[in-house]
């Protein structure tokens, strides 16, 4: 139940945020991080709870992939 | 580092004597499976599962709780998806939707807020169940219910933290000889407060990521380290993990939530393992203390040695005859991320 997802903030809007996860972009809240537009962010329970770095962020949208985690991003996100 | 060639040759040769590993958390179970870790490293390195899933440990008094208020006019439970299937004492939540329960299904507790504001003549109960890692969100949630000055939402807590669990794990378990530190909970409380129980049990705390390399590099440093007689904690998730944590969700943990016991089903009561509603938001509070009993369990369900590692979960005697996902005895069963019901389906 601890899983998080990693996706891109599109836009932000005080504590909240667009994000996309694949083309799928959920209002998530921003506020315990400090993200930048283009940034990634690690999102559970539709709040992001850490600010990532590109590269480690597509080797885990990747691996939820396969872990077929990603079938309905708003069941985690 | 090495690569992580050698890193699985390493491990798959090791030959030397037993090494039993915990990973702590149920997401972690979850990727070693899927990743096939085991067959991939000796056998002589076995990896047990820990308590990490919130929902195994959360004993049957919560969800009568919850039950309760769900059969009550005017109030609507809401719950994440995992905790639906449950077990109460007189059936789970999902089997007892048509008789006209009040339940929503919630995938955060944001979404409780907004009906919430949307009806404010209905009571939101919350079934606010989780580690580190969701706790934030539930009082990010409740933030966002004082700015609006929201009457109508009630969370019933069943929040845990790791660090006394694995206290218990290692005062009862010595053979275990080294922790496999859960991903995103250590997001939270960062990865230097492994750092007395290395010191005090004279053990490797290593955070790990969710990647089969990853996963690999942190089993090859905790073998390393037992051969060497080490006991460091290492991060080796420095992308999502800082040292110290997200500094922020500690403080907005703490404004709200206090420590206390909390029962943990298979482990017992666990002093300052809870986390329950500070004072100051009483009116919040929809009775979360001493919600302790739990259902007895068939004689021959063992999930509390699943819990604790003692045992694999296919070394259950029902395991995959009278208990399977469908019909679960054990709540290790129910979960997405219950060591039994991880095991099942990837037997
Ligand atoms: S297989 Fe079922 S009965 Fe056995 S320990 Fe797991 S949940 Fe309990």
């Amino acid at each position: 139940m601890c899983v998080a997802i990693p996706g891109r903030v599109l836009s932000i809007n005080g504590t909240r945020a667009q994000v996309d996860f694949k083309g799928n972009v959920v209002s998530v809240n921003i506020g315990i991080v400090d993200p930048k537009v283009d940034d990634y962010v690690l999102v559970h329970a539709g709040c992001a709870i850490e600010v990532m770095n590109k590269a480690r962020a597509d080797e885990l949208i990747q691996l939820f992939e396969e872990l077929d985690e990603l079938d309905d991003i708003k069941e985690i996100g | 580092m090495k690569d992580i060639k050698e890193i699985t040759a390493y491990l798959r040769a090791y030959d030397g004597p037993e090494i039993k590993l915990m990973e702590v958390c149920g997401t972690h179970t979850a990727a070693i499976f899927k990743n096939g870790i085991r067959s991939l490293i000796s056998p002589k390195i076995r990896l047990i599962s820990g308590p990490g899933c919130p929902v195994c440990v959360t004993p049957t008094a919560f969800i009568d709780k919850i039950l309760e208020y769900a059969h009550m006019e005017n109030h609507i439970v809401c719950s994440f998806g995992d905790m639906l299937k449950v077990p109460g004492t007189n059936g789970s939540i999902s089997s007892l939707k048509g008789e006209g329960i009040h339940v929503m299904m919630m995938y955060s507790p944001f979404d409780v807020i907004d009906a919430a504001t949307e009806n404010p003549d209905k009571t939101y109960v919350v079934a606010a169940v989780g580690f580190e890692t969701t706790a934030p969100t539930y009082a990010l949630a409740l933030e966002e219910a004082e700015s609006r000055g929201l009457k109508n939402i009630r969370l019933v807590t069943a929040l845990k933290t790791i660090i006394p669990a694995l206290e218990w794990i290692c005062e009862s378990e010595e053979s275990i000889n080294g922790f496999i530190c859960p991903g995103h909970v250590s997001t939270i409380i960062g990865s230097e407060v492994y750092k007395d129980l290395a010191l005090k049990y004279k053990k490797p705390f290593v955070v790990a990521g969710f990647e089969a390399e990853h996963l690999l590099t942190v089993i090859y440093d905790i073998v390393r380290q037992i051969e060497a007689g080490g006991s460091r904690v290492d991060n080796l998730y420095t992308n999502a993990v800082r040292d110290t944590g997200n500094a922020k969700a500690q403080a907005i943990i703490d404004k709200f939530f206090t420590p206390g016991p909390a029962m943990w089903r298979g482990l017992g009561i666990i002093p300052g393992s809870g986390l329950y509603l500070r004072p100051e938001y009483a009116k919040y509070e929809g009775g979360s203390a001493g919600l302790n009993a739990d259902m007895e369990l068939p004689a021959s369900c063992r999930c509390g040695e699943v819990i604790v590692g003692r045992i694999n979960p296919n070394e259950c005697p029902m395991f995959g005859t009278g208990c399977k996902p469908e019909s679960p005895y054990g709540p290790c069963m129910v979960s997405a991320e219950g060591a039994c019901g991880i095991w099942y389906r990837n037997r």
